[in-house]
């Protein structure tokens, strides 16, 4: 199961919507072995592209080397689909590399960038098999004031 | 000449669960059959055959002292005593 905030969930959302027609891509680090998902980092799709995305290799370096230096992992790794289901592509599927992840699909078929619900789906993806499970959209904990 | 490897998550089954381990070689090249001597497999996840050729994958990423090798002569990129060489694989996908 993945568990993750509402604010977190949102922002993906929002990030889908803003980039479509194009793919919109990025990931959640959190802690290493934590599986919380706590740091959104939205990503550019190099791809520009409305069927692909793709990270900019020196955009990879950079987020790899941050995670590194923070002891944390993606936690989630999510991109959206604009025109199919948020399911998995053949594509998405070979090229599934972290086995740890939960690969978030968000599905902006239906309103593209307007306002209204999406399909917000996630999986594990490890050596060709596709395990959807259920999403846990918990409230946000917001800090506690200094008074 | 000793470098440092730095393993992604999901070829560290091919290095006993190692974040890094140490190369040796004047290239890339030289770097990735150490690592296969040592590692026997990994070398099929970072290479394949480009006509006739052996080349890096398509959306596997190398860098050489945080330089990407596709820019720096791909497998012949010279590597130097305590250079650090990471691998990536892409984030990717349709």
């Amino acid at each position: 199961m993945l568990r993750i905030d509402q604010e977190t969930h949102d922002a993906i959302v929002a990030h889908a919507k803003r980039d479509h027609p194009d793919e919109a891509c990025g990931v959640v680090a959190g802690p290493e072995g934590s599986d919380r998902p706590e740091r959104f980092v939205p990503m550019v799709n190099a791809a520009s592209s409305p069927t692909f995305y793709e990270l900019d290799p020196t955009d990879l370096l950079k987020l790899y080397r941050e995670m590194d230096d923070r002891g944390e992992e993606p936690v989630v790794v999510y991109h959206s689909h604009t025109a199919t289901e948020a399911y998995p592509s053949r594509t998405d599927i070979g090229l599934a590399m972290e086995p740890n992840a939960h690969y978030v699909l968000v599905s902006t078929r239906e309103h593209g960038n307007s306002e209204g619900p999406v399909e917000f789906r996630s999986y594990r993806i490890v050596d060709g098999e596709v395990t959807e499970e259920e999403v846990a959209v918990v409230p946000t904990e917001t800090p506690r004031s200094q008074d | 000449m000793a470098v440092e490897v730095r393993i992604p998550t999901i070829l560290r089954t091919y290095t006993d669960g190692e974040k890094a381990v140490s190369g040796e070689g004047a290239t890339l090249s030289e770097v990735i059959e150490h690592l296969e001597a040592n590692h026997p497999g990994i070398k099929d996840r970072l290479i394949e055959a480009k006509d006739g050729q052996s080349d890096l994958r398509r959306f596997v990423n190398v860098y050489v002292n945080d330089e990407d090798v596709r820019f720096t002569g791909g497998l012949d990129t010279s590597v130097a005593d305590g250079d650090q060489v990471v691998v990536l694989p892409a984030v990717a996908g349709g």
